[in-house]
């Protein structure tokens, strides 16, 4: 009883940052429910995969009608994502995944460098559309209450993208953990979007990729109601309140938080992929 | 173009909204019951997993049923939000989107009978 209690409280703050950053809230919720409350990691694994539906469909509420999410990004990204998760599905039984674990860690871990670099921009300047932007009409714009005005902004490295897109479906399909990392950062260093857009449109996606596979989970009886359900509400609470709170922070913010995220996320992946062998 | 796609957000949203708070209200109906009662309406670790199982639960309120049957539909809400978006586009006339969509939709469908087939 009173542990249902705590998975709750629990859940808000993934919630809270899962929606902040555009990443699902598996990073916290896993290791919290197999660490603290002794959770059987396959009814962890089921709830983790509610709280990626739920961080995604709690934030869509206020970003779509916020204009933070490309629709036409999200949707078009989407190919390279479910394609990448059916190939993930293939590769499972294949592939060694302990290396992996390594090799994503090691290039997430990278990836973080590369953002930290540019840890003291806000807005991206001087993007040139990319002709298959143009085509795809991906250019937009969004209200940015931290900013107090409409930011237009254009879209740069489609294919490149596109391509880190289906890396992240592959691997969340064979790992089940950090695509939406991977999409954020596919959306900041190729396409050159905004940190907010890149956030709330990974949030918008990561839910679609979840919601392919937990119905194997659902019907396997791999989400526990006792646990999965105060997941569910805890994290729906906190990404309401955390896709309020990013809106009208500074995007510089929101990347200096992200950094650190991914290096804990890189060093998971590392470390699992160790202590595999 | 920009009030079109102003009007697809709106509607998406409204859409979504809609299903993501009825499905909370489930799974926290579900929750209240199992507080108040103390009880899961099931053996000790045991809890449904098929269709039917849920369902039968479900009407004679049994907490874990009811939550279950609100985490489904939480699931659902995500390829709701594709189904929408095709008919949006297509209401804007928006062909090569409708494709797209279309296309996402299909996959999903399709990886999710590969992830049926793995188990």
């Amino acid at each position: 009883m009173a542990s249902v209690f705590f998975i709750f409280l629990i859940a808000i703050a993934a919630g809270f940052l899962g929606s902040l950053l555009g990443l699902g809230g598996g990073i916290i919720m896993t290791p919290a429910l197999t660490l603290l409350f002794h959770v059987d990691i396959r009814y962890a694994i089921g709830a983790s995969i509610i709280s990626v539906i739920a961080t995604s469909s709690g934030a869509a509420i206020t970003y779509l009608k916020d204009h933070l999410t490309n629709v036409r990004i999200g949707m078009f990204l989407e190919i390279g994502t479910t394609l990448g998760a059916i190939t993930g599905a293939f590769l499972s039984g294949l592939v060694d995944t302990r290396y992996l674990y390594l090799i994503f860690g090691m290039l997430m871990l990278y990836s973080a460098a590369m953002m930290l670099r540019k840890a003291g921009s806000d807005l991206p300047q001087d993007v040139v559309t990319h002709p298959a932007a143009e085509r795809l009409r991906l250019n937009s714009s969004y209200y940015d209450k931290g900013l107090g005005r409409e930011v237009p902004y254009r879209v740069a490295g489609v294919y490149g993208g596109l391509g880190m897109m289906y890396v992240a479906g592959t691997i969340s399909g064979l790992l089940g953990i950090g695509s939406g990392a991977f999409k954020v950062m596919g959306m900041d260093l190729f396409m050159k979007l905004p940190m907010k857009v890149s956030s709330a449109t990974s949030n918008f996606m990561i839910g679609v990729t979840a919601a392919a596979s937990a119905g194997v989970y659902f019907f396997r009886g791999d989400i526990n109601p006792g646990i999965a359900a105060p997941v569910a509400l805890g994290v729906l609470m906190g990404a309401v309140v955390g896709t309020r709170v990013m809106q009208r922070m500074k995007s510089r913010v929101i990347r200096i938080i992200f950094v650190p995220v991914l290096v804990v996320v890189s060093v998971q992946m590392i470390v699992k992929g160790v202590l595999m062998g | 173009m920009k009030r079109e796609d102003e009007s697809t957000e709106l509607w998406l949203a409204k859409l979504l909204k809609l299903g993501v708070l009825f499905s909370a209200a489930v799974i926290a109906l579900g929750v209240l019951l199992f507080l108040s009662t103390g009880r899961s309406g099931y053996a000790d670790g045991v809890f449904p997993t098929s269709p039917g199982e849920i369902w039968a639960g479900l009407l004679a309120l049994r907490p874990y049923a009811v939550m279950l049957a609100g985490l489904f539909l939480l699931i659902l809400t995500p390829i709701l939000r594709v189904g929408s978006s095709i008919l949006l586009f297509w209401r804007q006339g928006d062909r090569l989107y409708v494709a797209i969509t279309a296309l996402v939709f299909l996959i999903l469908i399709i990886s999710l009978f590969l992830g049926k087939a793995e188990s």
